[in-house]
């Protein structure tokens, strides 16, 4: 007997008990769809968190440790000379800016309203070492920095409680901070929260009018050449900053030197664990699928008792008999997978393109389909079909056909 | 030709043995019309089914066409049974929800023949169905559907045809035709057995072979062959 007759035989079966079959096919469809959505979900989280820190992945901050050093003294701070002697190592093939960063919160006031705002003092290179754009406005340059301008550039979040929602109409007016006045020369694109929350000036001024302090650095923000020369950079910048802090054993460090990429990883490694334990919560409900298949086709085995000796009264041998109900529950599962892989693609796109309207932090939830999921879905629905059929399939090759002929 | 040597049959049921069959012997020559007659329990229906390759007999030897059947294996029987084999069933036994010619072709499928629609529409036109190729079992009268089980039966060109009780699910005119059906089966050259305890339908063949209790109690050719009882 060839397959394509099989199958043939498998749907007519099918078709007979509509109904039933459906239902026990929406076992599977709603295990194969949600595992599929669920893994979407997880892989969705992880693309766009990975694009939104790729373009940060080469940077490293450097920030002293919090409290005692083990065994010895409180930390030293961070100072411009710090910053300086790293600089030395720019344009090296690891290292390619550095630069100093204070920051701290404070007021920010205009006549009407408050904002509590992260201020941050720095260079005029932090812009684009934070991969940052402008929304309107400009960023402070290197004359300004140098002259100690009261200028500040505001954080989206900040520009629009004190200034409404056009991120232009700040622009040249003054804010008060720290009972001092300075002028907004431009606003920032928005990165999503807590970002947007900021205040940026130039290092001096911050320390001048804001924070005090003389050559003091809360941060050092070292970029790398590239996310690949993260580690060597992170090498060099332990040796630099060691040797001048007079440090020779590892643990006595006085620094901490952090990398997004290190964290970046350590993020995809527990979100990974994440989405295969969901899915695999969500493929307990193949297991019930499985035994509903299992239980239909037991059902119908008996069920057609009779046929299975007609069948055998004319010919079929029991590999026959085993064969047509074997394809029938393959049959049943995988179509159930299959509306499963469609019912669960569907849903996804329809997250995905629904989800951005609800806000940027939704839209980091969009979810994006993997192929492996789907593929593994639909096979484990195929496998599912060939072990809970075959059990009755092998009862019903079994029967013998005198006996099987009686059955009413 | 077939050939039975002292078979006998035992059931087991639970801690009770059955005997069906007391060392039956019978030959068949190809070609012959043979009705089979006994009251029930007369073991008539244990001897079709080791006719037909259905059973195997607990002891003795079947001949069918000088192959030794009596020992064969599940799957060998199967193999004779569409080879070898065509059967009519009291209750038609046609594979519900599947048509006609769908139903004539199965045993083409199990014996893995290639082109099975033309050979299957012969057959049914032969048994005079040919506008009831695409209908159901349970759109066909009785005596229809016992057609299509004739023409089912003979798909494979079987070396025996076996008729149970062809008729006992038939109303008189619908029996009459299979009867012909079958006699005229027989008159082209096809073996035909069937087992009835209709006396009607007994006359009406050539040779009747009587039952009783699990034996053979008489064997006689009838000289003239009853026409078909309208």
């Amino acid at each position: 007997m060839n397959l394509k007759e099989a199958v043939r035989i498998a749907l007519r079966g099918l078709r007979a008990n509509r109904l039933r079959s459906a239902l026990t096919m929406l076992g599977i469809i709603i295990g194969v769809a949600s595992v599929i959505v669920l893994v979407a979900l997880g892989n969705g989280v992880q693309t766009s968190v990975n694009e939104k820190i790729q373009p940060l992945a080469n940077l490293i901050t450097v920030v002293p440790s919090i409290g005692n050093v083990p065994g010895g003294n409180p930390p030293k701070d961070l100072i411009d000379a710090d910053v300086v002697a790293l600089q030395d190592k720019q344009f090296s093939r690891s290292i390619a800016t550095v630069i100093p960063a204070t920051s701290g919160k404070a007021l920010a006031e205009t006549d009407s309203y408050r904002y509590r705002a992260n201020i941050v003092g720095s260079t005029e290179q932090w812009l684009e070492v934070n991969n940052q754009d402008m929304a309107a406005g400009q960023f402070f340059d290197e004359a300004q920095v140098r002259s100690t301008a009261r200028v500040v550039v505001l954080g989206s979040a900040v520009a629009n409680y004190l200034f409404g929602d056009d991120p232009a109409a700040g622009l040249n007016k003054n804010i008060r901070m720290n009972r001092q006045p300075f002028r907004v020369i431009g606003v920032l694109q928005s990165v999503g929260e807590p970002g947007d929350g900021v205040v940026v000036t130039p290092i001096h001024t911050a320390r001048r009018y804001i924070f005090g302090g003389a050559d003091k650095v809360n941060q050092i923000i070292v970029q790398a050449t590239q996310a690949n020369a993260v580690p060597a950079a992170e090498a060099t910048v332990i040796r630099v900053l060691s040797e001048r802090h007079r440090i020779k054993d590892s643990a006595k460090r006085d620094f901490e030197v952090q990398s997004l990429r290190s964290r970046l990883d350590t993020f995809n490694q527990v979100l990974r664990l994440l989405t295969l334990f969901t899915a695999a919560v969500a493929a307990i409900s193949l297991v019930v699928g499985a035994i509903g298949v299992l239980n239909i086709m037991l059902v119908s085995v008996t069920e057609r008792t009779r046929e299975i000796g007609i069948r055998k009264a004319i010919g079929a041998t029991r590999r026959a008999i085993l064969e047509q109900f074997l394809i029938e529950s393959i049959v049943l599962a995988g179509l159930g997978g299959a509306i499963g892989v469609l019912t669960g693609v569907g849903l996804s796109i329809l997250g995905a393109n629904v989800a951005p309207a609800f806000g940027p932090t939704f839209a980091t939830f969009a979810p994006a389909v993997t192929v492996s999921s789907v593929v593994l879905s639909f096979a484990i629905s195929l496998a599912i079909g060939m072990v809970a059929g075959g059990y009755p399939a092998n009862r019903a090759s079994r029967l013998r056909p005198i006996e099987a002929l009686r059955y009413q | 030709m077939i050939q039975i040597e002292d078979i006998t049959k035992v059931y087991r049921m639970g801690k009770v043995e059955v005997r069906a069959l007391y060392g039956v012997d019978l030959t068949i020559d190809d070609g012959e019309l043979v009705a089979i007659m006994g009251p029930s329990g007369s073991g008539k229906t244990t001897l079709m089914n080791i006719l037909g390759c259905l059973d195997v007999p607990t002891s003795g030897r079947y001949l069918l066409d000088g192959t030794d059947v009596s020992r064969l294996s599940d799957n060998r029987l199967a193999k004779i049974r569409s080879r070898k084999i065509g059967f009519v069933f009291q209750s038609f036994n046609l594979v519900p929800r599947t048509s006609a010619v769908r139903n004539v072709e199965l045993p083409l499928v199990y014996a893995g023949v290639r082109s099975r629609r033309t050979p299957a529409r012969t057959a049914l036109e032969q048994v005079g169905l040919a506008d009831r190729l695409k209908h159901l079992p349970n759109e066909l009268s009785g005596g229809q559907q016992q057609r299509v089980a004739i023409a089912r039966a003979l798909i494979n060109d079987p070396a025996l045809l076996l008729a149970d009780e062809p008729t006992g699910n038939l109303d008189t005119a619908a029996s009459a035709e299979i009867l012909k059906l079958l006699g005229a089966l027989n008159d082209v050259g096809r073996t035909v057995v069937i087992i009835t305890h209709e006396e009607e339908v007994a006359r009406f063949a050539r040779r009747v072979v009587r039952m009783r209790d699990g034996r053979i109690v008489s064997d006689e050719v009838q000289r003239s062959r009853t026409e078909i009882p309208a």
